[in-house]
């Protein structure tokens, strides 16, 4: 809207609930009828939206006004500049595929023609032609690969980039020799289609990576993103993560995070440590206890004096553990790499070997050269380059639609791999949130008041009130002069009697969590919550066990609060653990060759997921968790876990079909180069034959997740 | 042969002109979101044309 003063500011926030087109509208409507907001555009595939809002709009108003939209809403900052780098990566890509494609289709029209008998000044013609569409194509389409080639021969190593480097560029150094002699054959139809295919396969993998990032920066920064600050004059403002220092007093309602560590100066309430330790019960905390940053408060509004912020924070130690166990994955190669590291040399000595032997057959340089090239082009993986990419994109592509989002393709291969699944016992068997246990003895009409109460405030109770009470399909009755006492509970006007929900009058025993909803006063109904497991918990675990992926829990959790949910699913299960512990138990399993899958969410789990030969977190996990795993599952249901293996499975499965085809492919068309019978239009028909036959293939993965 | 004297800059310009299309769109940012795109013609546009015109005074 116009009335918003000049200078807009433009703001990225990660939105991870936009689902449907009816989001869309919602949002781009919605938010703009916020006076500070002026424009907003929605990004469906990256899960963002970009706002153009006032200068004086603080994070927390913006945030609110997503909320208002029944939105959840995370400012994205810095993080945009490494997304565009790699989006601008993927761009580059495409703008060469484009060229390539526009060049190749254009060569193609003329070889055609001599293909089809056009001789003498004509062919000439033709031939100069093609040489003028693909110098600049293959100057421009082909830096990539001579840059990584050239990186490689500079260090001593080879991959496949130098053959198709060499490949390339000898091709078109001799048809434009066969061209400027007059010669019956140019290999420049061969030499951009060759750019073409392989390009198409760089882009797939770019934009693969690319969408997982996207999705990942989304649901980053879930957390802790910033703080209430009390100034020296009782002022509080709103300030960000990394501008917080120690000193500062945070104010920190019920239900927020804390951005920093420090120790409690002001109020009294129980945090949340499930994320740091995995401990599930929540621990009270006083005037003068320790409290630290990535922790939930969920009772009542505190004032924590900050003692260490960033870098400094508890949390540092484990990301200094979670860092040296992820070198150990950096070692796995890629299965397309250690294809490369056998063909690239496999090519070069083929492509010699025939040089050699025409020479010493008599050929003469001109006609031995010809056939090494033809060996170079005929043998270059152009099927080789798209059999992996196209595989994972398609299965990448199938499992982000079920809610499984992939960060890259090694992660596929990794997965495909696991023969054991470690589980951390909170927020990932369970759902690590509290779920209201005994609804079933309310009567309907307590029920509909207790909604009615839940949905009026913001505390972790009440929201699981009402998100239980709303799934059940309570409608709430319709109450007035609704108020909240931070630390106590709502009350409201009901039928003109007072009715109040909060905290129990007498405290429960075993320190459990509860509410109660009072009418005049008088008790009506004490509920009580507790973490419970995924709704399909059991079934994953059947499901893993008959995938051949046998369970056991890792939890760092007391043994009193695992065993039941060891019992009942049926699993083994260590407690009481550590990162360290977690990091040691799955490095004891990897030194008896076993492929340990860790499935995690916590603070505590980022080392173990790190370790890990592959690993999972759900979306509700924490940023650290989230950073470290290499495939993140939204929603409450784990059964996407067994999904994942089984499609990466499938998809390892495609992936060998792929090579089968491109070496079977090499297998007959090799000989014929051998003996000089691959003209350009065998090396052209074999070429695109074989790349669309690995494409097709790649496709049957499409509804590989359902 | 006189005629692929017209015949193939022709030709070659009309690949140019979809080429330049596509790179045009491409800075354009038309292909940032993809998925976005197929789903917005389910975006009622009635609506939009509302909130624009009546600066968003219509209700959703």
């Amino acid at each position: 809207m116009t009335e918003v003063a000049a200078p807009l500011v433009e703001r990225d926030f990660a939105v991870p609930d936009i689902r449907c087109a009816g989001c869309i509208a919602k949002l781009e409507q919605g938010l703009v009828r916020d006076r500070r907001i002026a424009a907003a555009r929605v990004n469906f595939t990256e899960k963002r939206v970009h706002i153009s809002c006032a200068p004086d709009a603080e994070t927390p108003e913006l945030i609110g006004a997503f909320l208002l939209l029944g939105f959840e809403a995370h400012p994205i900052g810095d993080g945009a500049a490494e997304v565009d780098r790699g989006a601008s990566d993927s761009r580059t890509l495409l703008r060469a595929v484009a060229v390539s494609g526009f060049a190749m289709m254009n060569i193609m029209l003329l070889s055609v023609s001599v293909w089809s008998g056009a001789s003498g000044a004509t062919r000439d013609l033709f031939h100069w032609l093609s040489a003028a569409i693909a110098l600049p194509t293959v100057a421009y389409a082909g830096r990539s690969f001579f840059r990584s080639a050239w990186r490689a021969v500079r260090h001593g190593r080879t991959n496949m980039d130098v053959p198709i480097s060499i490949g390339v560029l000898i091709a078109t150094a001799l048809s434009l020799y066969e061209t400027a002699t007059h010669g019956p054959h140019a290999y420049f139809d061969g030499v951009v289609m060759l750019l073409f295919f392989l390009l198409c396969g760089r882009w797939l993998d770019s934009v693969m990576r690319d969408r997982a990032r996207g999705g990942v920066t989304a649901l980053l920064r879930n957390m802790g993103t910033g703080a209430m600050v009390v100034g020296a004059d009782e002022q509080s403002r709103w300030i960000d993560a990394d501008a917080i220092e120690p000193g500062m007093v945070m104010l920190v309602a019920a239900g927020e995070r804390l951005a920093a560590d420090g120790v409690l100066v002001g109020g009294a309430s129980r945090i949340d440590l499930s994320l740091l330790t995995g401990e599930s019960a929540p621990q009270a905390v006083g005037f003068g206890d320790p409290v630290h940053a990535g922790t939930l408060n969920i009772e009542a509004p505190i004032r924590v004096r900050v003692t260490a912020a960033g870098a400094d924070t508890a949390i540092a130690d484990i990301a200094r553990l979670m860092g040296e166990a992820a070198q150990g994955k950096s070692r796995y190669v890629r299965i397309a790499d250690r294809a490369a590291r056998y063909y690239a040399p496999a090519v070069h000595t083929l492509a010699l070997l025939a040089f050699a032997g025409w020479m010493i057959a008599g050929a003469g340089w001109h006609h031995s050269l010809l056939i090494a090239v033809a060996v170079l082009i005929i043998t270059c993986p152009c099927a080789l380059g798209l059999a992996v990419p196209a595989a994972q994109i398609v299965a990448a592509g199938s499992l982000m639609r079920v809610g499984v989002l992939v960060k890259d393709g090694s992660a596929l291969e990794r997965l495909a791999e696991v023969d054991l699944a470690m589980i951390d016992k909170t927020g990932t068997l369970t759902l690590g949130r509290p779920v209201a246990t005994n609804l079933a003895e309310a009567d309907a009409a307590t029920r509909a008041l207790l909604l009615a109460l839940a949905r009026a405030s913001r505390h972790p109770l009440s929201e699981a009130l009402t998100r239980d009470l709303t799934a059940a399909g309570v409608t709430p009755v319709a109450i007035e002069a609704i108020g909240e006492t931070p630390g106590f509970g709502v009350e409201a006007l009901w039928d003109g009697r007072r009715v109040t929900l909060g905290r129990p009058v007498q405290t429960l025993a075993d320190s459990a969590l509860a509410t109660e909803l009072a009418i005049d006063g008088v008790a009506a109904i004490t509920v009580c919550f507790a973490d419970a497991l995924r709704p399909d918990a059991a079934e994953t675990i059947a499901a893993l066990k008959r995938a051949g992926v046998a369970p056991t829990i890792l939890s760092g959790d007391r043994a009193t609060a695992v065993a039941p949910v060891a019992r009942a699913l049926g699993l083994t299960a260590q407690t009481g653990m550590s990162p360290q512990d977690k990091l040691a138990a799955i490095a004891r399993q990897a030194a008896m060759g076993h492929k340990v899958l860790m499935i995690g969410d916590g603070l505590n789990d980022g080392p173990a997921l790190a370790a890990g030969h592959a690993s999972m977190a759900p979306g509700s996990a924490s940023d650290a968790g989230k950073n470290a795993a290499d495939c993140i599952f939204l929603g409450d249901r784990l059964m996407p876990v067994v999904l994942a293996i089984r499609v990466a499975r499938r998809t390892q499965a495609i992936v060998r079909q792929n090579f089968a085809i491109a070496i079977g492919y090499n297998i007959v068309a090799v000989p014929l180069a051998f003996m000089g019978y691959v003209t350009p239009l065998v090396a052209a028909i074999a070429m695109s034959g074989s790349s669309l036959i690995v494409v097709g293939n790649a496709l049957r993965l499409k509804g590989a997740a359902r | 042969m006189n005629g692929l004297l017209v015949l193939i800059p022709v030709a070659l310009t009309l690949g140019l002109i979809g080429l330049a299309a596509f790179f045009w769109s491409l800075r354009r940012g038309q292909f940032d979101d993809l998925d976005g795109a197929a789903l917005r013609i389910f975006v009622e546009e009635e609506e939009e044309a509302e909130e624009q015109g009546h600066g968003g005074a219509a209700g959703g």
